[in-house]
């Protein structure tokens, strides 16, 4: 899987931007316009739940906001390392292709959906759907996950730290997720699987590449029983 | 027996039931042995109110019409200017509608991509994000923003001429798709990041989003990522236009899309296909209505799908109100699908030239809706590519025709007036008036 730690040179300068002033299309726009391999970094302050801060950035640029936003911060991000210091709306991260997203509070529902690659931290806890068609990203979440994670997930690792809702999984594909708490319900072909020498390696890494000190043993392994990968009529009920 | 017609079974007394005719007895048989309902390509199969009913009316008395050959009747579309810095600019308001790479082999999708751009119109990807091919040969290029997100890249995001975030299709309005798994090839799969061989199912609902207010977020974060450089398409199926149209205008589309029940798919139940939606002439009008309510006509362009065929269905299209209409089914028969030549072929595997519609089962002998690499191999994407810009040019001079004969100097001239309906039904559906009448069912005498 992807690399989960990058070396960011420490950029020299911040920029600072208040979104009372500045628009969020400025923003953006500004970032974009950073040249290939930039490092630079921008401190965001006021966010104020506004949507889509900090989307499609495309450089390994550092990006700290400090405040709550709105929906798909940091959405399709590419490269770059978004902190956000407050809540992160719907979608946080969505179809993040690689770079770092970190939630220092809480996720709303759909955080990390679809993302490909990267890595996304929520310390706190992440609503319905994390992770919902993840296709090759990795998320650890400190708290819950809500009702429905993982559903569709088709590659990628997640990680739950605390409790996850009903109907983990539902329908998966070859994610594979780990979970320290109780499971209110398993969905659709996800069953616990083995936890293999491997698999508690790849858990120790995930977590200390988000910064926590949980104990890897403590996690169980939920992956796809692959019995509704090709249709069959006898699994009609469980569709 | 076998040479018997139904003349020589009702001379001997036999009656066939309306009800239980011998199509619905051999649906109940193949369900009951199978346990498995059927699953085609194309579009509703039913005979429905259609584009065949209505006429032009042609210059008389009372209009002028345009000298054939001789005076200009222009045909160009400008598509998404609400918004987006760099619209597109078409030649001809004909498109290709979004096709998935995987439902379509690489040398399909180039064709089309060669085909269209050589006449100078936009091609469209599909589930499964979008390749080099169609890419490389595509002029204007649409790309598909689904709900499996399956291939979703910013990068392709960022190269791509037009965003089309899709609510759904006229085969399968509120339905997601499946791909078989005999189609996932090693590329596919990969493209999809799933498993080579497995049936990939693609979710019905955005993942991400739920509504049309969410919807103006999502738009927003798309303009965003792309500098809104981009017009932005909705589309959706053709179920209830009036109010998808309006929400779609409020979530701030540049660019409307509505796909009647005769548009194609890839793989659906035949039953969602022929029981769900609703047909494009009677979705049309009320898609106008939307937009001219909202004070968009025009503005907001409405691109109209589903069993468009020929000249005369783009300028009647055009003359209810659309700006531009998409082509899937019949930009495949121009591309070669269901080739007489190849009717033996068809036969082996139990269809026929004119009736094959497994584009679901990868066994194409045209090698178009296929990832089997020898079947692709029979398809060269610069014949088809030839074949399409033939048929798109033939299209669009057929719609000048007309509307010469109505006297307009553009498509877009083209308006409800010059039309009239030859049954009940589609006068109204259109509030046109049935020819010879000035009646218009619903106001009055």
């Amino acid at each position: 899987m992807g690399t989960l730690t990058q070396e960011i040179p420490a950029p020299t300068v911040t920029t600072d931007v208040d979104l009372t002033t500045t628009s969020v299309r400025e923003l953006n726009a500004a970032l974009h316009a950073e040249p290939e391999g930039s490092t630079a970094a921008y401190r965001v302050v006021h966010p104020a739940g506004r949507h889509a801060v900090a989307v499609g950035l495309d450089r390994p640029v550092t990006v700290t906001v400090e405040g709550h936003v709105g929906y798909y911060a940091a959405g399709m991000n590419q490269h770059a390392t978004v902190e956000v210091h407050g809540n992160a709306g719907v979608g946080v991260a969505e179809n993040m292709m690689s770079g770092r997203v970190h939630v220092h509070g809480d996720a709303s529902q759909s955080a990390g959906a679809t993302a490909h690659g990267g890595l996304l931290v929520v310390d706190g806890n992440a609503a319905a759907r994390c992770g919902i068609s993840m296709k090759g990203v990795d998320i650890v979440v400190g708290g819950n996950v809500g009702h429905m994670s993982g559903f569709m997930a088709q590659a990628g690792r997640m990680v739950v730290c605390g409790d996850a809702g009903d109907a983990l999984g539902d329908s998966i594909y070859e994610a594979r997720i780990y979970v320290q708490g109780t499971v209110a319900s398993l969905g659709a072909d996800c069953v616990a699987k083995e936890m293999r020498p491997e698999h508690l390696a790849e858990v120790t890494d995930l977590l200390a590449a988000a910064g926590r000190d949980d104990d890897p043993a403590a996690f169980t392994r939920y992956g796809s029983a692959r019995t509704l990968y090709n249709f069959h009529v006898d699994n009609a009920s469980a569709y | 027996m076998t040479d018997a017609t139904p003349a020589d079974f009702a001379a001997q007394g036999l009656r066939e039931s309306a009800t239980f005719d011998r199509t619905t007895i051999a649906a109940i048989q193949h369900a009951a042995r199978t346990g498995i309902y059927d699953i085609r390509g194309g579009g509703a199969k039913r005979k429905l109110p259609h584009f065949d009913d209505l006429l032009f009316l042609g210059a008389s008395m009372s209009r002028y019409p345009l000298e054939g050959y001789r005076e200009r009747c222009d045909t160009d579309v400008v598509l998404g200017a609400r918004n987006a810095k760099f619209p597109l600019h078409l030649s001809t308001p004909v498109t290709i509608a979004g096709m998935s790479f995987g439902a379509l082999s690489g040398r399909a999708k180039e064709a089309l991509g060669r085909g269209a751009s050589e006449v100078g119109t936009s091609t469209t990807t599909g589930d499964g994000g979008m390749t080099d091919e169609e890419r490389g040969h595509s002029k204007h290029l649409v790309y598909q923003y689904l709900p499996s997100r399956y291939g979703m890249n910013p990068d392709h995001l960022r190269a791509a001429d037009a965003i089309e975030v899709v609510l759904g299709q006229g085969a399968k309005p509120g339905g997601g798709g499946m791909l078989l798994g005999q189609k996932i090839t090693e590329r596919v799969a990969g493209m999809r990041t799933l498993p080579v061989g497995v049936d990939q199912r693609s979710a019905c609902r955005h993942p991400d989003w739920t509504g049309p207010d969410d919807l103006a977020i999502k738009i927003g974060e798309l303009r965003e990522i792309t500098d809104w450089e981009k017009p932005v398409y909705v589309k959706v199926g053709a179920s209830r236009p009036y109010y998808d149209v309006k929400l779609a205008v409020k979530a701030g589309a540049d660019v409307v899309v509505v796909d009647g029940m005769q548009g194609g798919t890839a793989a659906t139940q035949d039953v969602f296909i022929e029981h769900v939606g609703i047909p494009t002439l009677a979705a049309i009008p009320e898609a106008v209505r939307a937009l001219q309510e909202m004070g968009v006509h025009r503005e907001v362009q409405l691109i109209v799908s589903g069993g468009v065929r020929n000249g005369a269905d783009l300028a009647k299209c055009m003359a209810l109100g659309a700006d531009a209409v998409a082509i899937g089914t019949a930009a495949l028969i121009a591309l070669g699908d269901n080739d007489p030549a190849l009717d033996a072929e068809y036969r082996k595997i139990g269809s026929a030239a004119g009736y094959y519609d497994d584009w679901q089962a990868g066994q194409d002998p045209a090698g178009i809706t296929t990832q089997d690499p020898e079947l692709q191999q029979r398809f060269d994407p610069e014949v088809g590519g030839r074949r399409l810009a033939n048929y798109l040019r033939v299209m669009t001079m057929e719609a000048q025709i007309i509307a010469r004969a109505c006297g307009k100097a553009h498509l877009q001239h083209l308006e409800p007036e010059d039309l009239v309906a030859l049954t009940i039904e589609a006068a109204a559906m259109t509030r046109l008036p049935l020819a010879g009448t000035s009646w218009i069912p619903g106001q009055g005498s």
